[in-house]
């Protein structure tokens, strides 16, 4: 079996044919080649696109990380590693940090067990819980844009919606700058953040809690375990998956989180409720300062870089060995 | 949960003057003038013509191209494999706001700002990883002797991946084209960076604008903000299902 698209020098008339098994060796090989270059063809477009869009992208904020550059021409000005350590003495960018592994704490500590507690909730047979579900994922739907513009006009001092509540019950007073106060501002972001997303986590826990056999928790029913032991011992290290991807997924997001702070508060006060985004789009975009703009943007990547590698060596590793082993498979 | 939404589309309902007299009840009277000014204006429509054809285009182009790979990836076995499947699904974690900046320039240096390609390349490129990944898993699902039977009645890689996989995998294909509608549509960062004209303008730029140019009209951002909600709201209800899977999908399999 040789092939007619590639002719083989070495089997002209005055060179001896080639053993039976070599020539059937060589065929294997080009249909082996062949094969490579059609699998690879279907991957030529995604590479083309990823590779130009986002890579690219990607190793060229790495280079200019590096310059005292305002963004026109090539980089020039070589600085060396000057915007890292201008980075880590600037207080606003400190503070971003801080601000950022304060959103994460809250998440992980008050709106992913809410979310879990309302998915516990829902997926009990109660009536009208399509309806819940539906009413709970809503917000997730809109951008940031839109819900940063409504909670904007809800906590607007006075005339907002939630001093006029807090005024209703007799708390006049209490209500206040909301989003204009250093000290209030950062809750009442993530208030709104909780809104918009557990609905997201809640719809996680809810297609995990479906995955759970109702034979466990019936056997578990019948050996005398109450709701709350049922939980812990049956359900909860059931849902463990999920509830890791779904920190994964929260870490990840607040550490770029940016649409609905530039919507709302675009960083202030006085900066107290800017993100490392924020951050990273006033000096790119406002001041021209690209060179340390991408290095503000390096750091956010190595930060999610790092806590993706270190959360899939330590935390998924178990989740993901079903995973990996089935890539071994044969294929066609 | 739903006070916030209640209260706007009622808020839209009032003057600004009532509103700030009547912030909680009913409107008294019903002032639709709000609504109706917004949707007799051609800007908004031109909003929502401009976000229905990014969020088209995005998602015909990294369908297509997902597909392809996803393709290779779940039914040929190849050298190099393991590592162009981890290169995508790096991508998963990589936070867009990094590569904004680069991204603008290289926008601008080939001149797709002010161009609708200028986002719908961009969105479609960070979209391939999600895209790639869930489409690989329900590739891989379609048995292997469908594959067989179609080879053997001549049908190529091509042939094959057309006539009976795409075919098969609608469900799947319709999840993730939910997806990516969805992500079009909110997406803000990239139409603010790139549209600096208003011809191109998205429903959350034309939001953010709009508040700020009638920052005194309460009622009026109200109304506007609920018309804006509107084309989301309808997809979500309509697409409830796939969306929903494709998360989960999406999630778990990433």
């Amino acid at each position: 079996m040789t092939s007619t698209f590639l002719p083989d020098k070495r089997s002209g008339p005055d060179v001896e044919p080639a053993p039976p098994a070599v020539v059937a060796g060589r065929a294997r090989a080009r249909r082996r080649a062949l094969h490579w270059l059609t699998a690879v063809g279907f991957q030529v477009p995604a590479l083309v696109l990823f590779g130009t869009l986002v890579l690219l992208p990607m190793l060229f904020a790495v280079y200019a990380a590096f310059f005292r550059w305002g963004g026109f021409g090539m980089p020039e000005n070589f600085v060396g590693g000057d915007n890292f350590t201008r980075l880590f003495k600037d207080p606003v960018f400190l503070g971003d940090l801080w601000r950022c592994l304060l959103l994460v704490g809250l998440s992980l500590l008050l709106q992913l067990p809410f979310a879990l507690a309302l998915a516990v909730a829902l997926n009990q047979k109660i009536r009208g819980r399509a309806v819940y579900r539906m009413l709970f994922f809503a917000p997730y739907i809109l951008s940031e844009a839109i819900t940063g513009v409504l909670f904007s006009m809800i906590f607007a001092p006075d005339d907002g919606l939630a001093d006029h509540v807090l005024g209703a019950v007799g708390l006049d007073g209490a209500g206040g700058q909301w989003f204009s106060d250093p000290s209030t501002v950062m809750a009442t972001l993530f208030l709104v953040m909780t809104w918009k997303y557990f609905g997201f986590h809640m719809m996680l826990y809810l297609a995990g809690l479906q995955s759970i056999p109702a034979e466990l928790t019936e056997a578990a029913l019948i050996d005398g375990a109450g709701p709350w032991q049922r939980f812990r011992n049956v359900t909860l290290p059931l849902l463990a998956p999920t509830l890791r991807i779904s920190v994964f997924l929260s870490v990840i997001g607040a550490v770029q989180l940016f649409d609905l702070v530039w919507v709302v508060t675009a960083g202030g006060p006085d900066h107290h409720s800017e993100t490392m985004a924020v951050t990273m789009f006033q000096y790119g975009f406002k001041r021209y300062q690209v060179g340390y703009a991408s290095a503000i943007s390096v750091v956010m990547f190595g930060i999610c870089l790092v806590f993706a590698l270190a959360y899939q060596r330590f935390v998924l590793r178990r989740d993901l060995q079903g995973a990996t082993t089935t890539m071994r498979g044969g294929g066609s | 949960m739903a006070v916030p939404l209640v209260y706007a589309v009622l808020s839209g309902f009032k003057s600004t003057d009532q509103l700030s007299r009547n912030p909680i009840g009913l409107p008294d009277p019903w002032v639709p003038s709000n609504y109706t000014d917004i949707l007799g204006s051609g800007s908004f429509w031109q909003l929502v013509g401009s976000s229905t054809l990014i969020a088209v285009g995005t998602t015909v182009v990294v369908v297509a191209v997902s597909a392809l790979a996803a393709f290779s990836f779940a039914r040929f076995a190849f050298r190099g494999r393991e590592l162009l499947f981890t290169l995508f699904t790096m991508g998963l974690m990589f936070p867009f706001a990094v590569a904004a900046l680069p991204l603008f320039l290289l926008l601008r240096s080939i001149g797709l700002l002010d161009n609708p390609l200028g986002v719908i390349l961009p969105q479609a490129a960070f979209g391939l990883p999600m895209t790639i990944v869930i489409l690989r898993g329900f590739f891989r699902e379609i048995p292997a002797e469908l594959e067989e039977a179609a080879t053997l009645d001549g049908c190529g890689p091509l042939g094959f991946f057309w006539r009976i996989l795409l075919p098969m995998a609608r469900p799947a294909l319709g999840t993730v084209s939910v997806l990516a509608v969805v992500g079009s549509w909110n997406n803000f960062l990239l139409p603010l960076l790139v549209f600096n004209e208003p011809t191109w303008w998205t429903i959350p730029i034309g939001v953010q604008q709009f508040q700020g140019q009638y920052s005194a009209e309460y009622a009026r951002v109200f109304a506007y903000l609920v018309l804006a909600m509107v084309p989301a709201l309808a997809f979500y209800s309509v697409a409830e299902r796939q969306l929903v899977g494709g998360l989960s999908a999406g999630a778990t399999k990433g």
